[in-house]
């Protein structure tokens, strides 16, 4: 007995001890503003989750060293839905519910985004997604925006149109096409087959394969029998590398020119391609190539003050989807000094922001667009040398 | 060259086949020789093919060693990892029964998977084509050096093994557990050694076939289980046990492959292979060269 009561008052003490600490801090502080965010900083999608809760821990810390918001440190509540939508919307569920969060972003993936946006109608909360499908955005039956979200990617058709453009540029007009038959594949060829006719372009072949096959040498004979211009691959994974090698193999590299999608911008996809991947263009987001960016673009400042702090943090560096996190929070931040944690005031905040210069691309939001960017917020891009060159 | 004659490109699809195909097969063989002896599917076989690339990956780029001691030195640690695995996992299991087993195998592959994922991280690897990178061209058609290793490699591989199993003692030893385990014990064979056996040379030739294919089709953490799966599929159309049934299998599955993505269409390929899977099952269930 005389146990029991020992320890029933110690943790008493306890609970006094800390009640006074966090009453302490509580005085000498304003009450924190507090986010939520979910990513899949594990599973399936971990690619794109880690960089981005690291990317969010980073700037926490440094917005708090600062002074915070208007004085409010600033806190964001993650979670890791583990590239599973159903822990996704039991995480946003908890956000809203139990953390009170004042708004949302994240998560990774299209495919979890969709199945999470109703809560942010339901509940009337802002949310800014960090994955690129449109329908994200835009109610594919009404064609309208959806009023309470948001997303910082840009969309796959912007990828294709600024490769399209590129290509009337250069002249080309009859092209092959091989995706690969995941989400993101089967996406980005609706668009390819989409605004091809726009840009003046003669698809000749359409090739496919699936995320874990491991040789295109027989889709690419078949591309080279069909007498294209150049060969767009839309792709992510290793098999982009592949599909790079396998260009150079089989002389293709010879009769026509290879576009990646934006997912090939990872200078060690060019390692992996061990040469051949030498005269690829792809589009790329200007995060990734910040150092090659004139000093005249007023995007190159931040993104590489956020390059530079990344690297001394993490030893490792950026990728493309730490910016989109990047994108999303400051947003969130930018709309919290402006108007206050006022849910709907945020989302309003948010419609009309103009000229916002993030790591994407400069924002131009409208009731009508929510994302905000347009082909311009890629740049095209050669490798050459082993590197990231800009392409003219 | 312009452009590509349907002759070439037929000769083209053909290449392709062959070589997909006999890495299906190496690693239908590895299922067999489990297989014969303990009627146990290893759902742990295209995990082996993972660990022989990425362990030679380990060797050559994080240890520096020349590519050919890498490779050596890959397989003897496969088989050494096959040999654990049996002791840790199946063997302690005295009477349990083939589901449990099976089971035990799929989770080794998702550990072999952890493991290798958290040392090596999630990012693709390569490896040094063994014999340069230069594209032989023969009738219209490129082929990668790395491809003809492959397709040999292969057949070496399947001719040591029935070697081994119809010349040498062991082997015959081996043999014998299969056909009947209890008569082989009385006949003075260590059956419990001859299933750890069965266990390390299965690993060995999965490690044999990741490090060929690895400079060409590169390699991560995840690729076991596809491997798994089309190696399934190819040893029971070639019928579960039979080692020629399995390069057999492994062929017929990579050859349909190729020819139906050239062909017809490259986004149904995958149901081409698993059309010839429920056909040859439909027509004779234990698979071509399967015992009644």
């Amino acid at each position: 007995m005389s146990k029991i009561f020992k320890n029933g008052l110690l943790v008493f003490a306890a609970i006094i001890l800390s009640s006074l600490i966090f009453a302490t801090n509580g005085y000498s502080k304003k009450k924190p503003y507090v986010l939520g965010a979910d990513f899949s900083i594990t599973g399936r999608a971990s690619f794109l989750g880690d960089p981005e809760a690291k990317t969010v821990t980073l700037l926490v810390d440094q917005i708090n060293k600062k002074g915070g918001i208007n004085g409010h440190p600033l806190k964001v509540i993650m979670y890791d839905d583990e590239s599973n939508t159903t822990k996704a919307r039991l995480n946003f569920e908890r956000l809203i519910k139990k953390d009170h969060v004042i708004a949302l972003f994240g998560p990774s993936l299209s495919g979890i985004s969709l199945a999470v946006i109703d809560l942010a109608k339901r509940y009337r909360i802002p949310l800014i997604s960090c994955a690129a499908s449109y329908k994200i955005v835009v109610n594919p039956r009404t064609g309208k925006a959806r009023k309470w979200v948001f997303k910082t990617p840009q969309s796959d058709s912007m990828a294709v149109e600024k490769i399209y453009e590129f290509m009337k540029k250069k002249g080309i007009h009859k092209i092959a096409i091989i995706t690969i038959t995941t989400g993101f594949g089967a996406s980005g060829r609706s668009q390819l087959l989409k605004y091809a006719p726009k840009y003046d372009i003669k698809i000749v072949a359409d090739e496919k394969y699936g995320p874990k096959d491991t040789d295109m040498s027989v889709q690419l004979t078949k591309i080279k029998g069909s007498g294209a211009q150049a060969l767009v691959n839309w792709s992510i994974g290793p098999s982009q590398v592949i599909v790079t090698r396998q260009w150079k193999q089989l002389g293709l590299s010879k009769q026509m020119l290879l576009f990646q999608s934006h997912g090939f911008g990872s200078k060690r996809n060019i390692k992996l391609a061990e040469g051949a991947a030498e005269g690829v263009y792809l589009p790329l987001g200007k995060v990734n190539i910040g150092r090659i960016l004139p000093a005249s673009d007023p995007q190159k400042k931040p993104i590489m003050a956020y390059i530079r702090s990344y690297e001394k943090r993490y030893h490792q560096p950026i990728s493309s989807f730490g910016g989109h996190a990047y994108d999303a929070l400051t947003l969130l931040v930018d709309a919290l000094k402006a108007v206050g944690p006022n849910r709907a005031k945020i989302r309003n905040y948010l419609e009309h922001k103009k000229g916002y210069i993030g790591m994407h691309g400069i924002f131009n939001f409208s009731p009508t667009d929510h994302n905000g960017l347009t082909k311009d917020a890629f740049e095209m891009v050669v490798v050459k040398n082993g590197d990231w060159a800009i392409a003219h | 060259m312009d452009s590509i004659s349907f002759a070439s490109q037929l000769f083209q699809y053909l290449i392709t086949g062959i070589t997909v195909g006999s890495v299906y097969g190496l690693v239908a063989l590895g299922f067999n020789i489990i297989y014969n002896s303990t009627e146990i599917i290893n759902l742990a076989q295209g995990d082996f093919v993972m660990l022989g690339g990425m362990s030679s990956v380990f060797f050559v780029s994080v240890l520096h060693l020349p590519l050919a001691i890498s490779i050596i030195l890959a397989i003897i640690f496969a088989f050494i990892v096959g040999a654990l695995f049996e002791r840790v996992a199946i063997w302690p299991l005295k009477n349990a029964n083939q589901v449990t087993l099976i089971l035990i195998t799929l989770a080794g592959s998702l550990i072999l998977e952890g493991i290798v994922m958290l040392i090596m991280g999630k990012d693709p690897y390569t490896l040094p084509y063994f014999t340069g990178s230069k594209t032989i061209f023969l009738f219209g058609a490129a082929i990668s050096p790395q491809y003809i290793w492959v397709i040999a490699i292969s057949a070496i591989t399947v001719a040591s093994m029935s070697y081994f199993f119809n010349k040498t003692i062991t082997g015959k030893a081996m043999k014998a557990c299969s056909d009947n385990p209890f008569a082989a014990s009385l006949m003075g064979i260590p059956v419990k050694k001859m299933i750890l056996l069965s266990f390390a040379i299965s690993a060995l030739i999965g490690a044999v076939a990741g490090a060929a294919i690895t400079p060409s089709l590169l390699m991560e953490y995840d690729r076991g289980p596809m491997l798994t799966i089309k190696g399934f599929a190819a040893a029971i159309i070639g019928g579960l046990g039979s080692f020629g049934g399995a390069i057999i299998g492994g062929l017929i599955l990579g050859i349909t492959e190729a020819l139906f993505a050239g062909l017809i269409s490259s986004g149904y390929k995958d149901a081409a292979s698993l059309a010839i899977l429920l056909l040859i099952l439909f027509i004779k269930p234990q698979g071509i060269f399967g015992k009644e």
